[in-house]
Parts: structure tokens; sequence; C-alpha cells
């Protein structure tokens, strides 16, 4: 059935590291090669400093690649000059985590969601961008006549929506969204995540949804990218990996989330030792040996190579 | 119920602003038995950290204690002077924040920092208080006490500054931990380790703990007894396996409801309409009346006051009557 899909974001080989001093340098993303298909919700998931948001950023040249290729439907984004990727920009657009952070506090609604439509001059008149921000704001709900008010005067989630409706005002096909309601109340949102799923189906979006929340990625994604320390741990179908996570980082991952069931508490867990080694000096061979309780001298020396696992890819030695 | 710690009754906070005045704590009544894990769950603005700080004696201007009563074994906090309270503090209740990096000092070795509390609160010489320091690391989980105890803060990563803390607060053997969301800004594994460690050390010093969380998971898996709130008031208390079980306030139905279990693919989740109220513009009537698909006509006059089910199970709702039906 996956071969049938169209892919719309490829990248091949991917690295991204930040340099340090003129020896050192943060490895953010390793060697990541992967697929967003059309119309699909992919969740890129790990803990904080694994590299998803870098990847995420890189993957839509908000960070010019260190090495590798990106291809946007065939069309290699990461070779382009900037004039001639700026007709692909419109494409890809991007929700951030901190609605507070990500609205300029001196432009009303309208201007703020406006914007885009303005840089990349796709209305004829300043009519008809007004009557297309209405429009935006009735699609993500927020009544029209906030329309020139100003951040400050919104909740985290109206704000949250926001941006919702800045980042589909150019019809785009991709949109990254970065930790989209991790600032937001329990009660606010799964009103935003909702609000996530409706439009991805009426503006026929493809998702990169970027968390560390698994909770909230079962719900929105269809596939799921595990990653620690900028490689590719396992990636696969949801309801594959959330039924049975195979690789020992995943496993331990989904085994940490608290469960909001008081019957299930007496259950004894294992718990993942140590803390996430420093990506200035990665370990060698599998980057999650110094945590994984099953490693092996194989695991400290050589590193595991993406492969087909119980319908999934998974990267390691041991399964 | 077994022996109380900490009793809290009628407790108002309030903050006297230019704009008018936004009644955080209102009217709050709660209890910590001895040795036990209570919750307070709500979402922010609720007044679940005021009420923590109202505890601790940390309001800052313009907020204070207008009336209430605070009995830590039986004896009125509230009535203290500065420097009573200030003993209290540290040494009889101690809190760890949310934020691990901005609550210790950049530029002070953590260990030195752990040291101060006990230097401050009892008459030992600095070597025996540092004997101390590292003993109490070595009970936090701290791998090689000696090296972390000449560590400054940022040396250290998230977890470790968080046990960082959490020997600061236990560094007094105190009766009383008050937890504020001390893990929310970790990583899930890192969380786990750290809820593990608050709850070992309950079960082994005898300590009881107030913690304070937005995330119901963390709730479920901790807590004895939980207390949710909702702008400013208590809307719902009851044991953790009666709340979880048989929720009765709409709000605590909503919040469980919009809860993500792994288990299960769902298209649509389920959701509280509407947004926390302003607390200097709360409704007339029941502070959740404008969110609640349950609403009557008396709900937008008249507030409710808390309805005991017995057990220690009560919720502030006008509903009893209905809910029972729709419960049976």
């Amino acid at each position: 059935m996956r071969e049938e899909k169209k892919v719309l974001l490829r990248c091949e080989h991917l690295v991204k590291e930040f340099p340090v001093d003129r020896k050192r340098a943060v490895h953010a993303v390793s060697d990541i090669s992967l697929e967003i298909y059309e119309g699909e919700c992919l969740a890129l998931v790990g803990e904080s400093g694994c590299g998803k948001s870098t990847l995420g950023r890189t993957l839509i040249q908000l960070h010019e690649p260190t090495s590798g290729k990106v291809f946007f439907r065939d069309a290699e984004i990461s070779a382009m000059k900037p004039a001639q990727f700026a007709q692909y920009r419109r494409q890809m657009q991007m929700i951030f985590q901190d609605p507070y952070a990500s609205l300029d506090p001196r432009m009303t609604v309208r201007d703020i969601i406006a914007e885009p439509l303005v840089t990349h001059k796709v209305c004829e008149s300043k009519e008809a961008v007004t009557a297309r921000v209405l429009e935006l704001m009735d699609a993500v709900g927020v009544p029209r006549e906030f329309l020139y008010r100003y951040p400050h005067q919104f909740s985290g989630g109206q704000r949250q929506r926001i941006g919702i409706a800045r980042a589909v005002a150019l019809n785009p096909s991709l949109v990254i969204c970065d930790e989209p309601v991790s600032a937001l109340d329990v009660s606010v949102q799964s009103q935003v995540l909702n609000l996530l799923k409706d439009i991805q189906a009426n503006y026929g979006l493809t998702y990169l949804f970027i968390s560390h929340d698994l909770s909230v990625v079962r719900f929105i994604s269809n596939r799921v990218c595990v990653m620690f320390l900028g490689k590719i741990c396992e990636i696969g179908d949801s309801e594959t990996i959330y039924r049975d996570p195979v690789h020992p980082y995943t496993k331990f991952l989904m085994n940490a989330i608290p469960i909001a069931n008081p019957h299930l508490r007496e259950q004894e867990k294992t718990l993942l030792e140590g803390e996430i080694p420093s990506p200035i000096d990665p370990p060698k061979g599998c980057r999650f040996h110094t945590r994984c309780p099953y490693a092996t001298d194989r695991c400290r020396a050589e590193e595991p190579a993406l492969r087909e696992v119980k319908g999934r890819q998974v990267a390691c030695h041991l399964v | 119920m077994e022996e109380k710690l900490l009793e809290i009754n009628h407790l108002k906070s309030y903050f006297f602003t230019r704009k008018g005045v936004s009644p955080a704590v209102d009217d709050v009544s709660l209890a910590v038995p001895k040795g036990k894990i209570v919750g307070i769950v709500g979402e922010s603005g609720c007044g679940k950290s005021m009420t923590a700080k109202s505890i601790m004696d940390l309001l800052k201007y313009p907020g204070r204690i207008v009336e209430g009563e605070i009995l830590l074994d039986g004896k009125d906090l509230t009535k203290l002077s500065a420097r009573e309270r200030r003993r209290v503090r540290g040494e009889d209740v101690s809190m760890i924040f949310q934020e691990p990096m901005t609550s210790l000092n950049p530029v002070v070795k953590v260990g030195k920092q752990v040291r101060e509390a006990i230097l401050t609160h009892q008459k030992v010489d600095r070597a025996e208080a540092k004997r101390r320091v590292l003993e109490v690391f070595r009970q936090v989980g701290i791998s090689e006490p000696e090296k972390r105890y000449e560590c400054y803060p940022h040396e250290l990563s998230g977890g470790l500054r968080q046990r960082v803390m959490i020997a600061m607060a236990m560094v007094c053997r105190p009766k009383l931990m008050i937890a504020d969301e001390p893990t929310t800004a970790l990583d899930v594994t890192i969380e786990a380790q750290i809820l593990k460690l608050i709850k070992t050390l309950c079960e082994t010093t005898g300590m009881s703990c107030l913690l304070i969380s937005h995330n119901l998971g963390v709730i479920a898996q901790m807590c004895d007894y939980v207390y949710v709130m909702y702008a400013g008031k208590i809307v719902e208390q009851g044991d953790v396996f009666t709340l979880f079980d048989h929720p009765r306030h709409p709000y605590t139905q909503g919040l469980l409801a919009s809860i993500i279990h792994l288990d299960e693919q769902r298209e649509r989740l389920s959701t509280i309409p509407g947004m926390v109220p302003n607390l200097m513009h709360l409704p007339e009537g029941c502070a959740f009346c404008n969110r609640c698909g349950q609403a009557m006509d008396c709900c937008r006059t008249k507030k409710p006051e808390l309805y005991d089910l017995g057990g220690g199970h009560a919720f502030r709702c006008f509903l009893p009557g209905e809910s029972e039906a729709s419960h049976a």
C-alpha cells in the first residue's frame, strides 16, 4: 500500500553539524535518510537534544545542511540558489512551539496572517488580502471581530490558532509543526490537536510533526520516526510501533510515560539509567549503547544500520 | 483518616492589583496525612502554585494571605513571626520547583548551595555539613558525589540539577516536601527517574509530599489523595482510585476524557470548550459554568458548595442528583 504513495520530501544522508570551535562540532543530525509521503503525518520523536528540531529545520532549508541532499518532489532544493528556491519556500511552512514568541507583538492579527500573502504577492488588492485573512480566521476558529487585535490580547490556545492560520495562508504542501501544543494547557491542547487534524484534511496537507510527547504523536501521526542523538532508531507506521516497539530505546521511552491510571502504577517499571550523552562527542558504535542495558561488544564497536524488522525499519544489532 | 501533618482551612490568598482583586486561592481547605503523597492537579492559573507558595510564605507583593489557617502539626503557620517562618521553611517544610536551572545560583558550586541549607538551620561545623551533603547526594542517586559537590549548576544536566534541588530540600529532613511541577521541564526518561526517586524517599523516610502537577499521568502514578483545582477553588477531591474511576465534577470528567491513551487510535479527542477564565472576571455563579455541558440555570447565578459523597470524596457542583443517575 505504501508503495503507491507519492514522496513529497526526501533526504539522503543528511548531516547537520554546528561548529563549537575549530576542532569540535555538535553532531545534531548524522547521516539521516528518510521520506515523507504526500498526505501523511510523519512524527519525529525523541528527547531534547536528539536533533529532531534541527532535522525539521534542515529539511526545509532553514538551516543549510553540512552535507547530504534534500529533494522536494524530485527537485533538489538543497542545491538551489535562493532565487530559485523562493518558489518552493511557499510550499513549506512552519508552526512553532511558543505562541508567545512566534507572533510579532506589534502587529495586528490581520497583519500577522497577511504577511506571507503580501511577501509572496498572491493577492491583487488589500481587500483581497483581508478577505483571505478572514477566511483563514474562520477556518481556525478565531472570531472575525478580533481582526485588528494584538497578540497580547489572546490566550495561548488562540495565539497558536493564529500561528496555524499564518502557516496555511499560502496553501502549502508541507507544514512542519515543531512542538505545536507543548506550551498549552491540557484542555486547550486537545482543541488545537483536533484543529490540526481538521486543517490537514481540509487543506490536503502533509505534516512533519515534531514532538517529545508520545501520546500527542499517537493521536496525530500515521508514521513515527524515533530519534536518538542525531540518528534514527526506529521508523515505521504508528500502529505497528506503538503496538510492539522493537528498538530498546523506543521500548524505554514508551515505558517511561506516566499512565493516567492509578491501577497500573504498581507494575514494576524498568527505567532507563543515566542521561543523554553529549552530541559533541557521541559514543562510538551504536549511539545508544552507553544507556542500553543489553549492549554488547559489537554495539560498542560497530554502528547499526537501519534494516527491516517486523514491518518497520530498526537500527539495532540485537533484533 | 490518618494523622494529618498539614491541614489548610479556608485559605484565601488574593492579589491586589491596580485592575482589581484576583482571588488566586479562594477558600481552599486541604489536608496532607503523614507519610502520604497528596496531589493538586489543575491547569495554569488555577491557583495550585499559589497554594504552595502560601504554605511556604513565598507570596510576593501584591499577593498576600487574606484569611484562613495553615496548620503544620497543629501549629498555625500564618500566626508565626517572620523569623519563626524562616525556621519552618527549609527545616520542616521544603520545596522543589519546576525549573531547576533558575532555582539554583549559577555562580555558587552546588555542594556549597546545599550545605548552606544545613548551616542556616543547624549548629554543625562545615566539615560535618559537607559530610551530610555527600550522604544526601548519595541518597538521591547522584553518582560521584565528591566530584559533583564541586560543580557549578551549568555543568550539570537537567536531571542532575533536579536531583541537587531534591537533595537541598531533603538535607534538613523535612516533614513535608512541596514539589511544584518537579518534572515538567524534564524528558520522559528522566521524569520517570525523578518521580521514582521522590516516591522512594517518601517511603523510606516517612516524609509527606504535596505534589503539584498539570499532568494527570504523574498524579495517577504518584499520589494517594488528589485535589482538583479550577479558578482558585477545589472542585473535586478524593483518593486517587475513586477520582480516576468515578470522577463526578464535569471539569474532572472533561480532563480525564481528554487524555490520549497509547493503546488506542482515536479519530477525535474529546475537549473542554472555551478556556480558563480570567480570575478577575469570573462568572457570577460557578466558575466553570461557561464551559460546562451540563450547566443549569442555578449554575449561572449561585456558587456551588462542596458536596460530600462520603469516604473523603467530594465535589463542588449542583449536579449530585443528575450525575448519580447518569453513573448508575
